[in-house]
């Protein structure tokens, strides 16, 4: 039998930096922003666009990773671009971090108390009683949802969807 | 009382390029962009029909070098358009102006696969500074504005805008924009004065202190506050390829381009000092060969309008954000002189002990070409050079005392820049002498451009030095791979003279030492083109020459007895 894999792996422990940026809602924004990272091989782990307070700009949340002086220059760069407002690694930073993920989970009537118990150890809430599957939903720190997706793999984890972390910094500084 | 009609798209996009002074347009067209050259035949800007959308990036480019006002280029869609993107890249990379307009199909056929559609923004993404697809008329006066501003503040840059063809045939009524709003895009102007004085304190404890100069000075025409600040420290200059002629060459105080191909004496001044101060520079390979051994106990300033350059190459130990003019103002407003006597001493030794220097005897010499050139031009033509062996010794050869009379593609190393650069050049200033030395290779490359200097009358030279090799890479072949000679020979060469001709364009050879102040001065004379061809010899190489990915300190000065080691760490 392969050995467990450790919660939350290490290359997400070391290597993972959460950037924000703050974007004027203009076409190919998107585009040119995940072009910075693919030209220098850094590997974007998770990006989530919303729209912001204000009309025309966006948020979004980038969690990536890589090796410190690239990040350094794509943060640069992404700055650069004419529809960025700004460009900030919040790693570290004082901020409130979250993510949800839906987990669904193959198991029948009789398999599912360990399950539940999990669920509820967690916070999480079921979404979806089936007949032979469950749908749960979680949120969390991204290491805490580390931690419940590896309890559940071996109870028949079938689907999996993160919404990739969300942040923004504590007090009146801006994310 | 007449009702006034509303314009097209077309229409309002050619009243935006007078509004932003435009007067010349590079263009070739097709379906997609006539309503663009429709709109054109009532307009005063003068539209130059070149012969490939490639030599009309570089004629914008070089058209923008040679003033600082953005070149204008507009081509059809898909293929017209994709034509465009070495001379994107080309000015992207040495931080250019241009505003190249494309057709695009319908806006309801777009990403159908239709007649001559291609995803120009998706393709040119990497090679822009900025892009739009107009997909409603009523943004185009906003979107041109942006675009000339963007384009030529900052660091300057390539800005595309694809226009569909509806657009430009549908009417448009919007009013032209004055008020830019781009929350994004901020124009550093001064650097922080703490960090100014900051620098002044290094620069005056410095013993052997060099400025080293690059494009960005050009750009903001730095080069009275450079040669202000090295005649106050007593520093001497060194400058990059691109950064000829931002501080007068023939300064006493400059030594020449520095890195690969640098003067000796540069080089040598690279490796003593113990500051280097970075003025709109950025650390090229082709500067710093091995970046580890790079100056490495020098301290290094290093000014920039461009943050993204700070950290990138090396850490410096301050960073001055800002124009570079701006900035050296006010640090000559602080500055207190240093002692470098001895230091100044010790340049002027090394530029009398490696003097650069070929042999006039035993066939004629690229060099004892355009050493000639600049001496029958006076060293007042601006020159524009193509890329390869040529380029290396016209940029060691001819000094440059101005700024904006050197112009060659140095971060792209595009062959097929030099003749087209040249022609947009001519256009920009028809008052000044314009040359554009070029190798038999490069030239090949853009040389149905010929035509449009022809058609025009313009009085644009062309040096080609014919080796009859892609030179350049032939040396690499010949030092570092055992000479083993692989797709250099560039058999097949036409004769350059009758080509010319056939295009009505009076051309003159030179075969020996003997010919040239006489073909050079016959070349100056003409009204028209005229092209120069000086067969010279085939097998000599460029040197000083750092090897890539060297140190400077390993720089070669004379041709060396034995096989070099392959370069590694850098191409
Ligand atoms: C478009 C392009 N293709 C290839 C190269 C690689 N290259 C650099 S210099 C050179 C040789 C240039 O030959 P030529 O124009 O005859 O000039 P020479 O070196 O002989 O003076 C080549 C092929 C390049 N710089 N640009
Ligand atoms: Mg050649």
């Amino acid at each position: 039998m392969a050995a467990p894999e450790p919660a939350t792996p290490a290359w997400r422990r070391d290597h993972v930096r959460t950037i924000s940026l703050y974007v004027h809602n203009r076409p190919g924004v998107l585009v040119r922003v995940a072009l910075v990272f693919a030209r220098r091989g850094y590997n974007i782990e998770s990006l989530v666009v919303s729209p912001a307070a204000e009309g025309h700009f966006s948020r979004m949340t980038i969690t990536c990773s890589g090796d410190p002086a690239t990040l350094e220059q794509i943060i640069k760069q992404l700055h650069k671009l004419v529809d960025v407002v700004h460009a900030l690694d919040h790693t570290g930073d004082d901020a409130y971090e979250t993510e949800i993920a839906l987990v669904k989970v193959e198991c029948g009537l009789h398999e599912r108390s360990e399950v539940l118990q999990i669920a509820e150890h967690f916070g999480a809430k079921v979404t979806d009683y089936g007949e032979n599957s469950l749908m749960l939903r979680v949120y969390g720190s991204s290491e805490k949802l580390d931690a419940i997706i590896t309890l559940l793999r071996p109870c028949g984890l079938r689907e999996l969807i993160r919404s990739g972390k969300i942040l923004m910094v504590r007090g009146l500084q801006e994310t | 009382m007449t009702v006034d009609k509303i314009p097209t798209g077309a229409e309002k996009l050619v009243q935006c390029l007078e509004r932003e002074g435009v007067e010349h347009i590079f263009g070739l067209s097709g379906g997609a962009v006539i309503p663009i050259f429709d709109a054109l035949v009532d307009s005063r800007i003068k539209l130059i029909l070149v012969r490939h959308e490639q030599g009309a990036t570089h004629m914008a480019d070089g058209y923008a070098r040679a003033t600082g006002r953005p070149g204008v280029v507009l081509v059809t869609s898909g293929p017209g358009a994709t034509n465009t993107v070495t001379g994107l890249l080309t000015a992207l990379m040495d931080s250019s102006p241009l505003i190249v307009i494309t057709g695009q199909t319908n806006t309801v056929n777009l990403g159908k696969d239709a007649f001559q559609e291609a995803d120009v923004t998706g393709i040119t993404y990497p090679v822009v500074k900025h892009s739009y697809l107009v997909k409603d008329a009523r943004d185009i006066p906003r979107v041109m504005r942006e675009a000339f501003y963007i384009a030529n503040t900052g660091r300057p840059g390539p800005v595309l805008i694809d226009i569909p063809k509806d657009i430009s045939s549908g009417p448009c009524d919007a009013p032209f924009v004055e008020e830019i709003s781009l929350p994004g895009y901020q124009v550093p102007t001064h650097a922080p004065q703490e960090r100014v004085e900051a620098a002044a304190r290094l620069l005056r404890d410095a013993e052997r202190p060099l400025l080293y100069v690059g494009q960005g000075a050009v750009i903001s025409n730095a080069g009275k506050a450079v040669i202000e600040l090295a005649e106050r420290l007593r520093a001497p200059i060194v400058n990059t390829l691109l950064g000829k002629g931002a501080a007068d060459e023939t300064h006493p105080l400059h030594l020449g381009m520095m890195g690969m191909h640098g003067t000796a004496y540069a080089n040598k001044a690279v490796v003593h000092c113990d500051l280097i101060f970075a003025i709109g520079a950025r650390w090229d390979d082709r500067v710093t060969g091995k970046v580890d051994e790079f100056c490495m106990d020098a301290k290094k300033i290093h000014l920039d309008i461009d943050t993204a350059e700070f950290n990138k190459v090396l850490r410096p130990d301050i960073s001055l954000q800002g124009d570079a003019r701006l900035v050296l103002e006010d640090l000559l407003a602080v500055l207190e002189p240093g002692e470098t006597t001895a230091w100044i001493e010790r340049c002027a030794a090394w530029r009398r002990q490696y003097p650069l220097k070929y042999p006039k005897k035993g066939g004629l010499r690229a060099q004892h070409v355009l050493d000639r050139l600049h001496h029958v031009t006076e060293g007042k033509a601006v020159i524009t050079a193509d890329v390869g062996q040529h380029q290396m010794w016209a940029a060691q050869f001819l000094k440059t005392a101005a700024n904006r009379h050197w112009i060659t593609s140095g971060g792209a190393g595009t062959m097929g820049f030099g003749w087209p650069a040249a022609i947009g050049a001519k256009f920009a200033r028809p008052d000044a002498e314009v040359w554009a030395v070029v190798g038999d290779g490069g030239f090949q490359m853009t040389m149905a451009e010929l035509a449009t200097a022809a058609v025009h009358g313009l009085s644009a030279r062309c040096l080609i030095i014919n080796n009859n090799y892609l030179g350049m890479v032939r040396q690499w072949q010949e030092l570092f791979y055992d000479n083993r000679l692989s797709g250099v020979d560039l058999e097949g060469n036409p004769d350059f003279v009758k080509l010319a001709n056939a295009y009505g364009i009076e051309a003159f050879r030179i075969r020996r030492a003997a010919d040239i102040d006489r073909q050079l001065k016959a070349a100056r004379s003409v009204k028209g083109p005229a092209l120069v061809v000086a067969e010279v010899l085939k097998e000599d190489n460029v040197f000083p020459m750092i090897p890539a990915g060297a140190p400077v300190s390993h720089m070669i000065i004379d041709p060396p007895r034995h096989r070099l080691e392959k370069p590694s760490g850098s191409t």
